[in-house]
């Protein structure tokens, strides 16, 4: 039984779908790529799990288990309760993602006080060993910080070490090294990893680079405009891709190894024979 | 035009006032953005420039374009002096040395059509045959001419960062500074715009500079590559020699940090 399982979950703003038929599922343990281009639907799948997404968006049917409980099925009440406990969010920019007007340690403790029900002070300790568990320096210092005195990667760690305080079991990480620069990307991807395989945790990455998907995941979703194109490990997708609009969007990611090698453009008859097969979803949908 | 490099850059300084740390009375103390950068650009040369953030790139570019007036040092456009040259001397250079932005959404006016947008400098620097540019220019970067009467809300990504370019080479500048303008694309978007770069600098003779962060981009794209630190250069060479083996620990950390889409990559 997978940690997260997501069943022809479809969603529509108005009267347009955005998410078609969408599965995938995610082990305890295990990191899955959700990959796409802009407007893909890859953040919205995060979203729709947490139970974040935004009004107009409706989840028209489909089911989303998580640890075997039937999201949908619950009151809003119950669901923020399940998700609060379970799952947890690495943001993308972690200067937005951070309350300017509040000190770094309250940030953190919020979530094992409001959580899991713990004393403020026993949640101070636990939340400087979580920083020194993300390799921050002095941590007792940075705990009173704002979050405009430290620089990006430190913020991008402090959000980390905040989504695995309550000890989640799944991770929805939404482009986290998208802001950074490579330099420090890769020192948070390091450490994103090697959280996640200390805790155990179930990681869903969302991510638009390749380049990323093939340092940090074991399996992978493609999506286009709401729809799983492939499903499939991250040594089959590099080695043999089974779409043609996967083996095009690698075609497309430039290699400073390899700079030779002609830059092609998803071509236009791939994206056309992608959209005849929504087209064709939406027909047996009815949205037609 | 003789074989003199197109761009001279010499010891060149520039600071920021930090206001951050001014005190209630007096000036604030300055922070030094760029610490003695010396470059040369041959004419028709494609320089790309890197770096971390903060290292000085785009404030190295806009001073070279003069956007920015230096501290100290001096740039040299063509032979001419133009560190410290005042607007109005500027005005006619302008024309010569031309911007691509970053984000499209915010570099072109949302409530002009894309031919007005790309008319704008040609009548500023006083052409005849605008609308005749207009078209020259929309051909160049492949998009249809119907699109002049269109907004920039009605095209995608990639389209408007062609509008910007096309704008750019509207008025047939020798020099174009290029500012992260992949960096907020998809990768077929990004494809479709560095083959389209490629081939106009080979068309037109354009000398460019492409700042990016994308190290697998300017390995692309460029011919020689510049690696800025903290405002100071620390590599200048040829992009192929540069990266086959690079000289500073820097350069070396940059290439060993991207992560390439493949899994052999060892990643330590």
């Amino acid at each position: 039984m997978s940690f997260l399982t997501i069943e022809n979950l479809n969603a529509m703003v108005g009267p347009a779908p955005i998410l078609r038929d969408v599965s995938l599922s995610v082990e305890a343990g295990e990191v899955r790529g959700l990959v796409g281009e802009s407007g893909a639907g890859k953040s919205m799948i995060g979203k729709a799990i947490l139970g974040t997404l935004p009004g107009a968006i409706r989840i028209t049917s489909g089911r989303i288990l998580l640890d075997g409980e039937d999201l949908q099925a619950m009151c809003p009440r119950d669901r923020r309760r399940v998700i609060g406990a379970k799952a947890a969010l690495i943001p993308q920019d972690p200067l937005t993602a951070l309350n300017p007007s509040r000190r770094v340690g309250p940030q953190i403790t919020d979530r094992l006080v409001d959580i899991l029900g713990w004393m403020k002070s026993d949640a101070g300790h636990r939340a400087e060993e979580l920083l020194d568990e993300v390799s921050i320096p002095e941590p007792e210092r940075v705990m009173r910080a704002y979050p405009h005195e430290l620089s990006g990667g430190m913020r991008q760690r402090i959000l980390i070490a905040s989504a695995f305080a309550a000890e989640p079991r799944l991770i929805i990480a939404d482009e986290p090294t998208t802001a950074l620069d490579v330099t420090v990307q890769k020192q948070i991807l390091k450490l994103i990893r090697q959280m996640q395989a200390r805790h155990g945790t179930a990681l869903l990455f969302v991510t638009h680079d390749l380049g990323v998907v093939s340092k940090i995941c074991q399996s992978l979703s493609v999506l286009f405009g709401g729809k799983v194109l492939e499903d499939t490990s991250v040594g089959d997708f590099f080695a043999r891709p089974a779409h043609p609009y996967s083996a095009a969007l690698l075609a497309a990611t430039p290699k400073y190894t390899d700079p030779e090698a002609s830059l092609t453009p998803v071509p236009e008859t791939v994206i056309e024979a992608v959209q005849a097969e929504i087209e064709a979803h939406d027909r047996r949908q009815g949205h037609v | 035009m003789s074989d003199a490099p197109i761009y001279e850059v010499e010891n060149l300084h520039l600071s920021f006032p930090d206001m951050a740390h001014k005190p209630l009375f007096g000036p604030a103390p300055r922070i030094e953005i760029l610490k003695g950068i010396s470059l040369t650009i041959p004419r028709g040369d494609v320089v790309g420039i890197v770096g971390g953030s903060g290292s000085g790139k785009s404030t190295l570019g806009r001073a070279m374009i003069r956007l920015l007036e230096p501290d100290s040092g001096a740039i040299r456009f063509e032979g001419q002096d133009i560190t410290h040259l005042g607007e109005d001397a500027l005005r006619p250079l302008r024309r010569r040395f031309q911007m691509i932005f970053q984000d499209p959404m915010s570099s072109l006016n949302p409530r002009r059509t894309v031919g007005a947008i790309i008319a704008g400098p040609l009548r500023l620097q006083g052409f005849d045959r605008v609308s005749q540019r207009v078209d020259q220019a929309l051909d160049h970067v492949g998009l249809p001419r119907a699109f002049r009467k269109r907004y920039p809300h009605e095209l995608s990504g990639g389209q408007r960062q062609r509008v910007g370019i096309a704008r750019a080479i509207a008025t047939e500048p020798d020099f174009i500074l290029a500012d992260e303008i992949v960096s907020g694309l998809d990768v077929s978007s990004q494809a479709q715009v560095l083959n389209l770069l490629d081939q106009l600098v080979k068309e037109l003779g354009l000398t460019l500079a492409f700042i990016s962060h994308d190290l697998s981009v300017i390995r692309r794209l460029c011919r020689h590559t510049l690696v800025l630190y903290r405002g100071e250069v620390v590599e200048y060479r040829e992009t192929a020699a540069l990266f086959e083996a690079p000289q500073a620990d820097y350069t070396r950390e940059l290439l060993d940090a991207i992560p390439l889409p493949d899994l052999d990559q060892v990643w330590a």
